[in-house]
């Protein structure tokens, strides 16, 4: 690490939303040829602090400066045009078009008379694409590709100047571990052409892989630079939250109950095939894969919103046949769906409604719904999740996406239903609270509830569940029970290398 | 501190622009014309713009749950021309229920469509309103519809009559509006028209039964219609076949200008009652005036695109994003 003039330094930063200091006074100092971190609870400011720094939203106060002298950036083109790019969370690339328009959008090579040089366009593209080691061209359609591929043409597009300063917010929040792999080679080449890049995630173990310093955000405030090479996940974590976490508290084992779902030979299509399990009262049953090894499909079909090929569901002992979500949360199934944006949330409605959505009937009085009873439920998930908003009526939209994440758990934890289903549940959530919702999840299984997790995330299934179920391309390989499981073992059987076993 | 004040006018204006717009505009006629403002008149204005009023809050909630209405003009012609016909055989007081059942069950096919079918709304309600208003060509055989003996029923009275003083056609707008508010702010059925318009699929991922919510907006504007008809009907005791032509735009444009999105998920009952008014001011003080009709369409198009080129810029002055 030189000590070299940063390409980019904030100074006094201040962002105010209504009722909501996001940022106040926050300095951050970015050197050439480094990556840095930037951390913090679920609602610190990262995502914000991002914003201003990329144009997209402006300060109230402080300065921005490029190699030390102040800039005034009004728009995400103009930061682009000094050498800012941001690689955005939520992607934002057409999908009918192909990758070489996508990358190129509003600025087209043009021929005479306004015509668009196709052929220049693509080898462009092609050029570009071919330092990223992808495995698509230029003509592709970018709807046609993987969320990783398309998170590739992201990339591209920032590389279409020569940046000096590449922001990524929560960039592996939807990537398989082989595709982690390719990211970070890419900041690894960016990192050695001097570029300085800020890194977002929630995941300490990236952070201590690829980062060089870690700055911490608290309520909108800087709390701090550290080394990474000089510190610990657990300083970190300090600096963070104020306190350690308690990550010794492993999962207390209790008394299972009857079987409360029961799935034998259930297939839908190519998705899965052949797929029988049960969870009892009381257990939780953790499913791990690769993206794409059908674990989402069985959530859904067990949700309703798949039709079965073949199989059947039996909940408490009870063959029944689940046509949509309604036939399912009436059998006591809950589902917390994986992508929240599309799937879990109202964005322009509040965050009360939103929690209550599911259960909008069943707490009227009368013909109308019920504001007391609906506040009180939004209160105790709101301290319980530790879910940061100035207030009930503040639009999910507003919220920053792992409190966004906190709703849809919210909603359906309110819900208390007999099977609960959490597909990638702390999915871009900070480390403090993904505990805390581990812990929940413990809690409710304590309570007589059978739980399912969906995760890709290898500690977590190992942390939370009683049994793991081990799929891989649309099969269970394996099912291993708490006390017997090793990772390697796991590896192996979701990588579909070992013979197939009956559990 | 001035910062603050311009930041308190700034947050008041992206909230009511409409609002806003609406008192300016108010301001500006009266200033030209104190005949404006005159009690006769504003109650001129209110009494006359029910029939559309009432129309539009039914579209109020077809347009919040996310999809159009292109069918309620037509469809007014159609109760209007029924009511109308089945009054002199089968007398008013059998009339009306049949004409609403004929009505709703109009309503109820477009839900389907919609609702159950997922058809693009715009299509199947731009057919419908060309295919009901053959419907009513066929029931009146291209004729004008009349009642026979026009002094001898009590049929009038929900166009013509008068409560306490105050003409029943407002009395019916006000007390609807009042209802359908509620329905919509205070009922799990309105917030669901609210979910599956913001994002149907997480409604569905809810437990909301996307398809019946949307049938329901269809049957619940059919309703309003239908009220909208019998008022009508009432009002001229005889009719055309066209007399709700080209009315689903201005009932459209009503619901647009009190700001409801026609994206859908945002909008209220209050909000289109003002997009009403509004409407019917700005034609009433046209005429104040001295414009030619023609102008008038002219003019009602332009002040409309201005108020809701002001309240989406008032709303973008907040918006932290450049994208929506
Ligand atoms: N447009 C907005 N309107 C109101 N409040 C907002 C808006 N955008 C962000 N906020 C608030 O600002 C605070 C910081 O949000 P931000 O998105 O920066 O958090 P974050 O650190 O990125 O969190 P996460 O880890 O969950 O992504 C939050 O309390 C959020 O609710
Ligand atoms: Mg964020």
């Amino acid at each position: 690490m030189t000590d070299a003039t940063p390409v980019l330094r904030l100074e006094g930063i201040v962002k105010t939303f209504p009722g909501v200091r996001a940022l106040d006074g926050v300095d951050l100092e970015l050197r050439p040829g480094e990556v840095h971190a930037l951390m913090g609870e679920n609602g610190a400011g990262k995502s914000t602090l991002m914003k201003v720094l990329g144009g997209i939203l402006q300060p109230n106060e402080g300065r921005i400066l490029i190699d030390e002298a102040p800039v005034v950036m009004t728009s995400p083109l103009e930061a682009k045009g000094k050498g800012v790019v941001f690689i955005h969370q939520e992607l934002s690339l057409a999908d009918e078009l192909s990758v070489a328009e996508n990358i190129f959008l509003g600025e087209l090579p043009r021929k005479r008379f306004g015509r668009v040089d196709w052929t220049r366009l693509y080898a462009t593209t092609d050029a570009i694409l071919k330092t990223l080691n992808v495995r698509f061209d230029a003509r592709t359609r970018v709807g046609d590709l993987s969320i990783a591929n398309q998170q590739m043409v992201e990339i591209a597009r920032a590389l279409t100047v020569s940046p000096r300063a590449v922001i990524f917010d929560e960039p592996t929040a939807s990537l398989t571990d082989a595709e982690k792999v390719v990211l970070f080679d890419v900041i690894e080449d960016l990192k050695a052409k001097g570029v300085g890049i800020i890194y977002i995630s929630h995941r300490m173990e990236e952070i201590f892989r690829i980062t060089d310093r870690i700055s911490v955000l608290r309520d909108g405030q800087y709390r701090g630079t550290l080394r990474t090479a000089e510190t610990t996940e657990d300083e970190v974590t300090q600096l963070m939250i104020g306190r350690s976490l308690d990550l010794s508290r492993s999962p207390v084992r209790h008394a299972l109950g009857k079987v409360a779902l029961e799935v034998r030979g259930l297939s839908c299509g190519h998705l899965y095939r052949d797929v029988s399990f049960s969870v009892r009262e009381g257990e939780v049953l953790g499913f791990y894969g690769l993206v794409g090894a059908g674990r989402t499909e069985i959530a859904e079909t067990l949700f309703g919103l798949r039709t079965p090929s073949a199989g059947s569901i039996r909940v408490n002992g009870d063959e029944v046949r689940i046509g949509s979500p309604v036939d399912a949360i009436r059998h006591g199934i809950g589902l917390v769906p994986e992508d929240r944006k599309g799937q879990g949330l109202v964005l322009g409605m509040n965050c009360r409604d939103n929690m209550t959505l599911p259960q909008v009937d069943d707490l009227s009085t009368g013909p109308f719904v019920s504001d007391g009873a609906e506040v009180a439920i939004f209160d105790q998930y709101r301290d319980r999740l530790d879910i940061r908003t100035p207030g009930w009526r503040q639009i999910v939209g507003n919220l920053s996406g792992g409190n966004q994440q906190k709703i849809v758990i919210g909603k359906w934890l309110s819900m208390r239903p007999q099977v609960l289903i959490v597909d990638e549940p702390t999915r871009g959530i900070d480390v403090g609270s993904k505990s805390e919702i581990h812990n929940l999840i413990r809690d409710l299984a304590a309570q007589g509830y059978a739980v399912i997790v969906i995760s890709s995330e290898m500690p977590e299934v190992l942390h939370v569940s009683d049994r793991i179920a081990a799929m891989y391309s649309g099969r269970i390989m394996r099912t291993f029970a708490a006390e017997e499981v090793t990772e390697d073992s796991l590896i192996q059987a979701i990588s579909g290398l070992e013979p197939e076993k009956v559990a | 501190m001035a910062a603050l004040t311009r930041e308190a006018a700034g947050r008041l204006l992206a909230r009511q622009g409409i609002l806003v717009a609406f008192a300016v505009f108010m301001v500006v006629f009266a200033l030209a014309n104190p005949r404006f403002i005159d009690i006769g008149n504003v109650a001129g204005v209110i009494r006359s713009s029910a029939i559309l009023g009432v129309m539009a809050l039914g579209v109020t909630f077809v347009v919040i749950g996310g999809n159009l209405d292109l069918s309620v003009g037509s469809m007014m012609s159609f109760s209007t021309i029924v009511v109308l016909d089945l009054h002199d055989t089968l007398g008013p007081a059998l009339a009306i229920p049949a004409m609403f059942a004929l009505t709703l069950c109009l309503g109820a096919f477009i839900g389907i469509l919609v609702g159950y079918l997922k058809l693009n709304s715009l299509i199947v309600t731009l057919g419908m309103l060309s295919a009901i208003h053959g419907l009513t060509l066929m029931w009146s055989g291209g004729k004008n519809m009349d009642i026979a003996d026009k002094a001898g029923t009590w049929f009038g009275i929900f166009g013509r009559g008068d409560v306490l003083g105050i003409p029943v056609p407002i009395l019916i707008f006000a007390l609807l509006a009042v209802v359908l508010s509620v329905v919509l702010s205070r009922t799990p059925f309105g917030r669901k028209v609210y979910a599956v318009g913001g994002n149907g699929t997480a409604a569905t991922f809810s437990g909301v039964p996307r398809a019946r919510v949307v049938f329901l907006t269809y049957i619940l504007s059919a309703f309003c219609v239908a009220i909208a008809g019998l008022m009508q009907a009432s009002r001229s005791l005889g009719s055309q076949n066209t007399v709700g032509q080209g009315m689903e735009l201005e009932v459209l444009a009503a619901v647009i200008l009190g700001g409801a999105s026609l994206l859908g998920g945002a909008g209220t009952i209050f909000k289109t009652v003002i997009g009403v008014l509004i409407l019917g001011f700005i034609q009433n003080g046209l005429l104040l005036m001295g414009l030619e009709f023609y102008v008038q369409y002219v003019v009602t198009w332009v002040i409309i695109i201005l108020a809701v080129w002001l309240d989406i810029a008032a709303k973008r002055s907040r918006l932290w994003s450049p994208i929506a």
